[in-house]
């Protein structure tokens, strides 16, 4: 449900100040993320040109998140008269700007506003799905998306498994939300309850990095998988993060983990906002102790998960942390864990660390030491190095 | 055979007492039943809430709190309900109801620890701005998520009538439930309405119907006549008032408290029609949805301050001279009150952790060792300076 609904400037702008304490001016770990330099994000077109996943010769263009995700979604609804996009607030341009302009280019019986109902809004696209539509729903705030729940367990990821011969699925419909804490947004504008949907079989379970992953994995889940997906978007990213994004259709295959920066020594494992810390941290460990070299794997997709890749790398590497920003208790990183534990135990030299929110709820005034940070990581990845 | 058409059907009225002007609808009524003490004592806790609003979304836009929700236009429906309450009443509130705060005694400094999440917050540091609690007079804390609080409102009106049946000694108590019309489309309150008219749970359900749920208005979010007609569905006694009239809310909020508890008890429907004239919170530019002349128009035809200040006035209660007085004084004790939060200290960080249980988990203890060791390995990390008792609050 929708909270206090309270989206626009004050989630995505970086806030003049912290609202749960700040680094000192010594810090030298815990400091902002430069998105202007970070290596996460595409800053040229031509380090976009050198990526797989991209389509060759694409002309590009500079857009931040939420431009990207907006993109996508007039690709998607240009592409096929299937595609519709409704959500609270989606007819203005949707709280975060992600719908912007839709409603006046593709008409208001395809881009709508919806009634204030996270269950009637996801029992509704589950209808849209199965009678043959390509439904992208909007939950405004991933903190709202529970009295969806009972949809999304119960029907969208059982609706092929109990139809069986009939052959009817959700498949092409996406649930999109806005997820992860952004530094003041308390019990109830910082919530990624990825890990609640990941232990659904039957619903993919998505969260790009990036303005240029989001546009690629958002249609690849409208149109190149027939399973419902629940696409979480790190709020915090919306206006931060820029990169270079292709102009044309292009996907990214789900279910594929990436490797970001390649090492040889560790293992980081994650996914979403946190790999920008997880890649300064490893900057940093890099100066501390010249000579080792430190893996980055993006998971892209929460579940079902790439294995495969995250295995074969901690198999070369020896070491591992997992660092997401959600509760580290049945979190994640569990999984990540124990997976590697069943598939690598001979070749790993430390435990897998973990590297994860607290138990308890994100209180506001608390925020930046209930959640992983770069000096926690950074800590995290010395440990295990070390041990 | 014929159908029943919505549209065939004729709209529920709105109750009222003062126009626009502040005079009497019915010149051949009564006055009003309350005190002129009494009145006075509304308007202030009006005009309280406003000029706090005032000063509060302007320190937010400063980046002096992280995020503010004002009332405006809606002070009337908050103040002019709870007047009708006592002190037992129980209140589930949603996040635009200061004045029903203002109304049960809420302080200023109440008010401020909480904006600022400061030692002094009841909240513990814990939630967002606005989301305001208190023991007794009860209101229990905002919880961001709409409705959530409309079946609980049923529930525990359930509680209260049972412990007033196993105890007749004591005055009986309702519970009082605020929501706004947007709130209205989720599940939950439907669930409730249902439940507490099954069960007869002596609960009054008060929609602030303002408008506008963010972005989005009235006609995309409901068809029917507005929230009222619903009550009827269920079986629940409904009236619609003008939200701006400050007296039909309070009366209709006594006969409605006077219904809640009448055989037995059964729960009350109160659809208030109001405009929310400000943004949806300082996160939104509702210009970007809807004309700047559209709010002009509602700020200068009608608001609730406006008003009881019109009818204050043509009492003799008031004049300019103690309007200015009063605005002056109350804008004068709200500063007061936000330097000091402002400047008090943040709780330990051990709050961080508590009350997810009841008592600490070992799990938790031992995270909290950890962050306390990554704290103190790492000083130049972390500004502990404005919590009490820095890396020691976690002990």
């Amino acid at each position: 449900m929708v909270p206090l609904r309270t989206p626009l400037r004050s989630w995505t702008h970086i806030p003049r100040r912290f609202y749960s304490g700040a680094p000192t001016p010594a810090a030298k770990l815990n400091l902002p993320i430069d998105y202007k330099t970070t290596p996460i994000l595409h800053h040229t077109s031509s380090s976009l040109a050198n990526t797989q996943d991209f389509p060759a010769g694409a002309t590009s263009k500079r857009l931040n998140f939420f431009q990207a995700i907006n993109s996508a979604l007039k690709t998607a609804l240009s592409k096929s008269e299937k595609v519709l996009l409704f959500g609270e607030d989606v007819a203005f341009g949707g709280v975060f700007r992600c719908s912007m302009d839709l409603q006046t280019e593709f008409g208001s019986d395809r881009v709508f506003n919806t009634p204030l109902t996270e269950q009637g809004i996801a029992g509704f696209a589950i209808g849209c799905a199965v009678e043959g539509m390509k439904p992208v729903a909007e939950i405004q705030f991933a903190d709202y998306v529970f009295p969806a729940f009972d949809q999304i367990v119960n029907e969208a990821a059982k609706f092929r498994y109990r139809e069986g011969g009939t052959g009817i699925n959700a498949g092409g419909l996406v649930i999109r939300m806005p997820c992860g804490a952004v530094g003041h947004g308390a019990l109830y504008h910082s919530q990624s309850p990825e890990s609640l949907f990941a232990h659904i079989p039957g619903v993919r379970v998505v969260m790009p990095r990036s303005p240029a992953q989001a546009k690629g994995l958002l249609l690849a889940s409208i149109f190149e998988h027939n399973d419902p997906v629940v696409f979480m978007e790190p709020k915090i990213l919306y206006r931060a993060a820029v990169e270079h994004v292709p102009n044309e259709y292009y996907t990214i295959p789900l279910s594929k983990a990436e490797v970001i920066k390649p090492g040889k020594d560790l293992t980081v494992i994650s996914y979403g906002q946190p790999l920008y810390m997880c890649s300064a941290a490893i900057s940093a460990i890099e100066q501390a102790m010249p000579g080792v070299n430190v893996e980055l794997i993006d998971l892209r997709t929460i579940y079902p998960w790439d294995r495969q890749t995250v295995i074969e790398s901690v198999k070369k590497t020896g070491r591992a942390v997992v660092v997401h920003e959600s509760m580290v208790n049945y979190g994640v990183g569990a999984e990540v864990a124990a997976t590697l534990q069943e598939n690598a135990f001979l070749r790993l030299e430390a435990p897998v660390k973990r590297v994860a929110g607290w138990s308890t709820h994100t209180g506001l005034s608390y925020e930046q030491f209930i959640l992983p940070d770069v000096a926690r990581i950074f800590d995290g990845i010395k440990q295990t190095l070390e041990y | 055979m014929s159908f029943l058409k919505a549209s065939d059907l004729p709209a529920i009225p709105t109750y009222r007492v003062i126009d626009s002007d502040g005079e009497m609808v019915d010149r051949t009524r009564t006055a009003p039943d309350v005190t002129d003490e009494e009145v006075l004592t509304w308007y202030k806790n009006m005009l309280s809430v406003s000029v706090m609003d005032v000063v509060m979304f302007e320190a937010q836009r400063q980046g002096r709190l992280s995020f503010y929700m004002v009332s405006a236009g809606e002070e009337g429906i908050t103040v002019g309900s709870a007047a009708a309450l006592t002190p037992d009443d129980v209140v589930f509130a949603q996040y635009r109801e200061a004045g029903v705060f203002q109304q049960r005694g809420f302080t200023l400094k109440n008010f401020m620890s909480q904006l600022f999440a400061n030692d002094n917050d009841a909240g513990k540091g814990r939630n967002m701005p606005v989301h305001y609690g208190q023991n007794y007079p009860r209101m229990h804390t905002i919880s961001s998520p709409l409705a959530t609080q409309i079946p609980q409102a049923a529930g525990a009106a359930y509680a209260l009538k049972m412990q007033d049946l196993q105890n007749p000694t004591r005055d009986p108590r309702i519970v009082a439930c605020y929501f706004g019309e947007g709130a209205a489309s989720e599940g939950d309150f439907h669930a409730a309405l249902n439940i507490a008219a099954t069960r007869s749970c002596p609960v009054v359900f008060i929609c602030r119907n303002n408008g506008y749920a963010i972005s989005t208005p009235t006609l995309e979010q409901y068809r029917g006549d507005g929230i009222a007609s619903r009550g009827v569905g269920y079986g629940i006694d409904t009236i619609r008032v003008d939200g701006n009239d400050v007296f039909a809310v309070n009366e209709a909020m006594k006969e409605a408290r006077r219904l809640a508890l009448t055989d037995g008890g059964r729960p009350v429907l109160i659809e208030a029609m109001s405009y929310r004239v400000s943004h949806h919170s300082t996160s939104d530019d509702s210009f970007a949805y809807r004309a700047r002349v559209e709010v002009e128009d509602w700020k200068r035809r009608d608001n609730p301050i406006i008003r009881l200040r019109k009818w204050l006035e043509n009492q003799g209660l008031w004049n300019e001279d103690k309007e200015k007085e009063t605005r002056d004084q109350m804008r004068k004790a709200v500063l007061k009150e936000f330097g000091e939060a402002e400047r008090e200290k943040k709780p330990p960080l051990r709050e961080a952790f508590k009350d997810v249980y009841e008592e600490i988990t070992e799990e938790q203890r031992e995270q909290m060792n950890e962050l306390k060791r990554i704290l103190e390995t790492y000083p130049d990390e972390y500004d502990l300076r404005p919590y009490k008792d820095g890396a020691k609050g976690l002990d």
